[in-house]
């Protein structure tokens, strides 16, 4: 029987490497959490020392729960996010599918169109988003956000999802074609859960940036019922006296959501990235 | 009564056309199978008789009513696919009532379907398994069962058994046939493999490039080849080619001779060298060369011939056929 090539110091080296990366991408989050428990004069004293019984103090997060309606921030960054991410993946992939299963007039173009997004910041129409959004009326609304994360998040999502598409195989289809299944029971009950990786994957990327932006939120919709955790937490900086406790606070909480969106999506993603690389 | 009537079926993919003019009638019981090298279009033209592609033009008629622009659902037929195509997420059981399900049987008729059809197949045992937990000669199975639930008056199989080892093919050929003996319906099969298209067919279509070369019985086909394509296509080891002016000097003609319509002879026409001996036990192939031209002769029994040596071969006339330049067969 054929071994693997096993040497200790390799493994030791690979393990060494990934542990002490894992460290320095952690260390700013744990500080973040552990100063997020400190009080003031404690955080500037020792930024890096634990809370002990003497430094421990919860008035960044009594301050943030006071200030502002912070639940409501939270509420308001969760839907704008969730509902984003649906709207992304369902119609990125229904696009994907049309570009990768059909054969029309101008299929190429539609898809190089699709992609060119990709190249093209969506930060560059601000100020005409702002101007449509006026005129229909859609300032200081979610709605306004999740459609322009909806726009921003498309090109990427049909890019990648298209590619994973044209993978799923040919005789599947055609054989709910025969059984009587309709295009949309393909799609949706034959194809979607075979490109799962692949969405998993999307979802992911598009999460993170969407949380944490802060630009549209606050051109968009910078009214108190309508604002994002990201702008709530801004409440806080100010140009002379910043609340260090509450802006720890704020933050150490908005990790969390994004955390758990994380690891429920991170086994699909894991595939995903993978898929291509390991037939 | 035809079970499949095709009339001048052209199909285009943009610029290029990948069937010609293809005019075929299958009868109701008849085990047609198309047989041809890769991108002869064969598989094409299941697809377009399945309504999966759509004729550019001609008529496609199943069971004496047009179907071209009928979906594939509504055509009576059931089709078995290379890679199985089983859905994933659904059982044995419900891979093979999902098409009964989706044309609002009643529960009693699907129960007894799927019954009747696993036990055919042998399937019982493995009624609630999904794909994933299935070898790929059960999966196969599930597949043509899924076809068989349906009772639909045309079968088509395309290349169904490219994908399992030599063994398991050939028990899949012999039930393939079987089952044709017992349900007595049509069925379209389309193979590359010249063997399975023999061993299986009532009636061969032989097809290269989008045209269909010629259609008959495999022995007809075999027999009475009427172009060098079909001659060189059917057999195995393949028909020789060889100018006939290595036997009579000035003749331009090809002559055609099967492996196993040479033999020994002192006497005989063909003087080559001998380059490569294959033992099988029951005969022999020697590959031999005469100048740069290859020929294959297959001898009944064990021969213990060495590579470099010369023989001479002989061929009775009989057996010879003759091919002019363009490759048809004069006689």
């Amino acid at each position: 029987m054929h071994k693997a090539r096993t040497n200790p110091f390799n493994t030791v080296g690979m393990h060494g490497a990934l542990i002490l990366y894992t460290l320095i991408a952690l260390f700013p989050v744990f500080v973040i959490l552990i100063n997020s428990f400190k009080a003031r004069k404690a955080i500037f004293r020792e930024p890096l020392a634990l809370p002990d019984s003497d430094s421990f103090s919860l008035i960044g997060y009594q301050t943030v729960m006071r200030q502002g309606d912070f639940l409501l921030y939270f509420q308001n960054s969760m839907i704008v996010t969730v509902a984003s991410l649906f709207f992304i993946l369902l119609f990125g992939a229904m696009a994907a599918f049309a570009l990768a299963e059909y054969r029309f007039k101008g299929n190429l173009l539609m898809g190089l169109y699709l992609a060119l997004g990709i190249m093209i910041p969506i930060r560059i129409g601000t100020v005409a988003i702002l101007e449509m959004m006026v005129a229909t009326g859609l300032v200081n609304t979610l709605w306004a956000l999740i459609l322009v994360y909806t726009a921003q998040g498309l090109p990427l999502a049909v890019f990648i999802l298209s590619e994973f598409m044209r993978q799923v195989s040919d005789d599947l289809k055609n054989a709910g074609r025969i059984d009587g299944l309709s295009e949309y029971t393909i799609f949706f009950r034959l194809v979607l859960p075979l490109v799962r990786p692949a969405l998993a994957t999307v979802a992911v990327f598009n999460m993170i940036p969407i949380w944490n932006d802060l630009w549209f939120p606050l051109i968009l919709a910078p009214a108190e019922e309508t604002k994002t955790l990201t702008l709530g937490s801004q409440v806080f900086i100010g140009q002379f006296v910043t609340d260090w406790n509450a802006v720890l606070s704020a933050l150490s909480m908005a990790i969390l959501p994004v955390l758990i969106l994380y690891v429920i999506f991170s086994r699909q993603l894991i595939r995903g990235i993978t898929s291509g690389a390991v037939k | 009564m035809t079970a499949l009537k095709l009339a001048n079926v052209n199909k285009s993919f943009g610029e290029v056309q990948v069937l010609q003019d293809i005019n075929l009638e299958v009868e109701e019981g008849e085990f047609v199978v198309f047989v041809g090298p890769s991108g002869c279009g064969k598989s094409t033209l299941l697809r377009v008789i399945a309504g999966l592609e759509d004729a550019t033009s001609g008529e496609v008629t199943i069971d004496e009513q047009l179907v071209n622009r009928t979906p594939p659902s509504k055509r009576g037929i059931a089709m078995v696919f290379q890679t199985y195509a089983l859905y994933p997420h659904l059982n044995v059981r419900g891979n093979m009532s999902l098409a009964l399900k989706q044309d609002k049987q009643p529960k009693s008729v699907i129960e007894e379907r799927v019954a009747t059809a696993s036990r055919m197949l042998n399937l019982e045992p493995y009624i609630d398994r999904y794909p994933s937990e299935l070898s790929g000669g059960q999966r196969q199975r599930v597949a043509i069962g899924r076809a068989i639930v349906r009772e639909p008056k045309l079968f088509l199989f395309d290349e169904p058994l490219s994908n399992l080892d030599a063994a398991l093919r050939m028990n899949t050929r012999i039930e393939i046939a079987n089952l044709h003996r017992q349900l007595g319906t049509s069925m379209i099969y389309v193979t590359h493999d010249q063997t399975e298209a023999m061993t299986l067919a009532d009636r061969i279509v032989v097809l290269r490039h989008g045209r269909v070369e010629q259609i008959g019985s495999p022995m007809e086909l075999y027999n009475n080849p009427t172009n060098q394509f079909v001659a060189g296509f059917l057999g195995s080891p393949s028909m020789n080619f060889f100018p006939a002016s290595l036997v009579h000097a000035g003749d331009d003609r090809t002559i055609g001779v099967r492996p196993e319509n040479l033999h020994l002879a002192d006497d005989g026409v063909l003087d080559a060298e001998v380059s490569h001996v294959e033992q099988l036990g029951a005969d022999t192939n020697v590959v031999a060369q005469i100048d740069d031209h290859q020929i294959t002769a297959r001898l009944f029994g064990q021969h213990f011939i060495e590579e470099g040596q010369n023989l001479r071969f002989g061929f009775n006339s009989e057996n010879a056929y003759h091919f002019d330049s363009d490759g048809l067969r004069l006689r």
